[in-house]
């Protein structure tokens, strides 16, 4: 039975960290459809940030609060003066296929390499502010520790702010319009440009809170968040690319599925559990486990 | 008079250019030897993306995987089971052709930053897979051994020689079988599929099954690469296969006109060269070892952006630009 | 305040899809375009709304160049295109669908008295804040595009084939609610109409438009009567 709540548990956990990422991947979908491969650089840069600050002040909290900010930063900047300029360059023949894709992974390409550059290779870590051991629930310890929790947590309010956002305010509406249709929101005098560039600012932000509640677990070096990508991507695609909540769902639906298989079939499964539930989706529901829709759109 | 069809005309081409490689192999040194099999190897795997990305319009990044199962598949055949090298790496081929069958029946129905993110899926996890089966080896991996050349090429016949011969000869063979599928109604139907993927269907094409042929034959092809590469380093180990492989020949690919054949051996120069001029940078400005490590990533990042950006056609597009303007 | 287009030539890739025409909508005043499908009408309206580049000429509203200017800049600026019953958001509920065009607008109260007038002008609408867009009517949906327009107090407004796939009733309901909007809100309408005939019975002025060009600028009174016109739009 212990095993059973700490499998949720722990599902519950890394589902969370997962849709973080999966719900940056979204955003700039929606917004921009692109896949942003350059978010693991943009989460991993991020977090290095955090760790300086963490260096020159001691304090996690604070180095959470300007990695999820300069998340932020960047993404816009990113949006402005990268993704921006390349498509408009880039807007016929067949390259334009592989323009978006190319970009995003240039990018990261180049971001991990800076990041090489300005710190190096060898592996940092990032201490969890809390303990990271298993918390005591009825007398037995199980595999879920305060930080787990916390992660819980942290993720949780985010989930309500953006979900406040994108459906009570003016800025979420003229998000989501822009996302439905950029001509009926430039119709109506929406500047999609500007809003456009605040959705990638909003996933940068995901992507800082990301990498800030991930690296305590692990290693920080410029390729340690390439499989959160790889993740957030799956969820996404799980989720159906259209929704915040479809991201989150999505999320929790492949970390429940590997933590499951994980725990009671083999260790070894971890990561065909993740490829063979992508193959599923694409293949029996490709718009994706909670779309509306039940087509794609590339 | 002979009639030369321009297949034949290609034959010809091939077969004089593996010539000239002959007598150049037996003047140039054994560095220079290894780094023409290497030249060769990726511009065989570059083939595959032209194949699979260029003609057939599908962005995978999962080339890296393929090829590390071709080079297992060659290097189990060869090693445990104890066939000859040449058969390894047809095994290799085969081996790595159905698996690309499969691949492309999965993904057939996927486009754009879809297939990308589901091969990248492939690319990062297929190569733990390594760690699971012990016949594979874990971490070290598998020798590759394909021995060395035969006696009667006499004592003098360098190990690089005979690397470089097996790699040259391989990927001549391959690239002209690719050429004149290219230049068939194979390589007509693949650039109407890319272009037009519903014209193409209407016109009776099975957008399906072409997709996933092209899928298989390029698999194949980066599978041999894969076997070769190994051949190259003697062994094929999980961390011989990384995602930054995928992405270097994809730039590579890119760089040199993913849409034609002809730059492919420009290619494989341009993967080879990016290290040794990223080494000359860094001895001459100096530079961290992050900076060392990370200096081709970062070159080879940057060329993709900028061959995106500015010749998505391939340099040839340049020239020909240049010479409009005049 | 006007709307002056002067040899307005716009090209849709390699084709010419308008060629030369030139024409004058006075204020107050409707004015209709008609032509057959593939004259470029389409294309007509949406270089005017900034959706599209043209090639060469001029167009002015009020004195001022509106070619070449941004979408959501003619739109803040007075200009409003009101696309078919496609232009509604599905996925956004009618109430978010009409916000759109006022979410720009400092003057809240303004827009929220707006929204009541328009409200009150489509009742049906009224009736289906909440529901999603994509769960109107045609004739609803119709309604609800030119509703939202009108939230942002346009004074110009273009319109696209407002009756398209609309039942014959539902049509009349709409180019009665098009005609009696100039007078109470001091519109300026460009309409851009198939239904030649509804067109030119409420409008000031019409413009025949085919392959392209210009065939006739003339009242609309003059072009219902005229047998060219009547033989090849108006089907008698």
């Amino acid at each position: 039975m212990s095993e059973f709540i700490t499998a949720v548990l722990t599902s519950l956990s890394s589902g969370a960290i997962y849709a973080l990422m999966s719900i940056a991947l979204v955003l700039v979908w929606r917004s921009t459809r692109v896949i942003n491969f350059a978010q693991a650089g943009q989460a991993v840069l991020t977090t290095y940030i955090g760790y300086d600050v963490i260096q020159k002040t001691g304090s996690y909290w604070i180095a959470l609060v300007v990695a999820v900010i300069s998340g932020a930063v960047i993404g816009a900047i990113i949006d402005r003066l990268f993704m921006r300029p390349i498509f408009k360059r880039v807007n016929s023949g067949p390259i334009v296929m592989i323009a978006p894709v190319a970009a995003t992974l240039g990018l990261l390409g180049i971001v991990q390499a800076l990041i090489g550059f300005k710190w190096g290779l060898t592996n940092q870590s990032i201490e969890a502010p809390v303990s990271t051991n298993g918390i005591k629930v009825l007398g037995s310890v199980i595999a879920f520790s305060k930080f787990n929790l916390l992660v819980l947590v942290f993720v949780s309010v985010a989930m309500l702010l953006l979900t406040i956002l994108f459906q009570r305010t003016n800025i979420g509406l003229a998000l989501r319009a822009s996302a439905y249709s950029p001509e009926i929101a430039k119709l109506s005098g929406i500047k999609v440009d500007t809003v456009r560039t605040l959705g990638w600012a909003i996933a940068g932000a995901s992507g800082g809170l990301a990498g800030m509640l991930y690296i305590p677990g692990y290693f920080l070096y410029p390729n340690s968040m390439d499989l959160l990508l790889v993740f957030g991507f799956i969820a996404a695609v799980i989720g159906g690319l259209e929704s915040l909540f479809g991201a989150v769902a999505g999320a929790m639906v492949l970390a429940f599925a590997i933590n499951f298989a994980t725990t009671y079939v083999s260790p070894k499964l971890f990561f065909p559990t993740a490829f063979i539930v992508l193959v599923l989706v694409l293949l029996v529901r490709p718009a994706g486990l909670f779309a509306a829709k039940k087509s794609r759109r590339a | 008079m002979l009639k030369l069809t321009p297949s034949k005309k290609r034959l010809l081409l091939f077969i004089i250019f593996g010539w000239i490689l002959l007598v150049l192999s037996n003047q140039v040194g054994d560095l220079k030897l290894y780094q023409g099999s290497f030249v060769a190897t990726y511009a065989l795997a570059i083939t595959s993306i032209i194949l699979l990305t260029g003609y057939s319009g599908q962005l995978s990044l999962g080339q890296s995987a393929l090829m590390a199962v071709g080079a297992y598949a060659g290097a189990l055949t060869i090693f445990n089971a104890g066939f000859h090298p040449v058969i390894g790496l047809l095994v290799a081929a085969l081996v790595a052709g159905v698996f690309g069958l499969l691949l492309g029946l999965i993904v057939a129905r996927l486009s754009g930053p879809y297939l990308a993110g589901t091969t990248l899926a492939l690319a990062v996890s297929l190569p733990t897979l390594a760690n699971q089966f012990p016949i594979l080896g874990a971490e070290e991996g598998v020798a590759f051994d394909v021995g060395s050349a035969p006696a009667r090429f006499g004592e003098d016949f360098s190990q690089y020689k005979w690397y470089f011969w097996i790699a040259s000869l391989a990927a001549l063979i391959m690239v002209w079988f690719i050429a004149n599928l290219l230049t068939s109604r194979y390589g007509r139907t693949y650039k109407a599929l890319r272009d037009n993927p519903v014209a193409a269907e209407l016109s009776g094409i099975n957008v399906g099954q072409v997709k996933v042929g092209a899928f298989a034959i390029s698999s194949g092809v980066a599978g041999l690469s894969g076997a070769l590469l190994a051949i190259l380093i003697s062994g094929v180990s999980p961390s011989a296969f990384p995602l930054s492989l995928s992405f270097s020949l994809l730039t590579g690919a890119v760089v040199t006109g993913v849409y034609s054949l002809k730059g492919v051996i420009l290619g494989g120069l341009v993967l080879v060269a990016i290290p040794e001029i990223a080494d000359s940078l860094v001895s001459r400005i100096g530079g961290s070892e992050g900076f060392t490590t990370s200096l081709p990533g970062f070159l080879v990042s940057a060329l993709l952006i900028l061959a995106v950006v500015f010749a998505p056609n391939g340099p040839g597009s340049l020239i020909k630009r240049k010479h409009h303007k005049k | 305040m006007s709307l002056v287009v002067e040899n307005l030539t716009i090209d849709h890739g390699a084709i010419r899809a308008i060629s030369n025409v030139s024409f004058t909508v006075a204020q107050g005043e409707l004015a209709a375009i008609i032509g057959a499908n593939g004259a470029g009408k389409t294309t007509l309206l949406r270089t005017l709304s900034g959706l599209k580049e043209s090639k060469s000429g001029s167009a002015t509203w009020n004195g001022k160049s509106i070619l070449g200017k941004r979408a959501e800049d003619l739109a803040r600026s007075g200009i409003m295109h009101v696309s078919d019953g496609k232009s509604v958001i599905a996925e956004l509920t009618v109430k978010e669908n009409l916000a759109l065009a006022g979410l720009w607008r400092k003057d809240k109260k303004d827009v929220a008295k707006a929204t009541d007038e328009v409200v009150e002008l489509f009742p049906i609408l009224g009736q289906r804040m909440s529901q999603a867009g994509g769960s109107l009517s045609g004739g609803e949906r119709q309604m609800l595009a030119i509703g939202r327009a009108l939230v942002a107090r346009p004074k110009l407004l273009l319109l696209d084939e407002p009756s398209l796939g609309l039942a014959p009733l539902i049509i009349e309901q709409i180019f009665q609610t098009i005609k009696s909007l100039i007078k109470k809100m001091d519109l300026t309408v460009l309409l851009v109409e198939q239904n030649a005939m509804g067109a030119l019975k409420i409008a000031d002025e019409g413009i025949v438009l085919n392959l392209g060009s210009v065939v006739a600028v003339d009242s609309a009174q003059n072009l219902l009567n005229d047998p060219a016109v009547r033989a090849a739009y108006l089907g008698y």
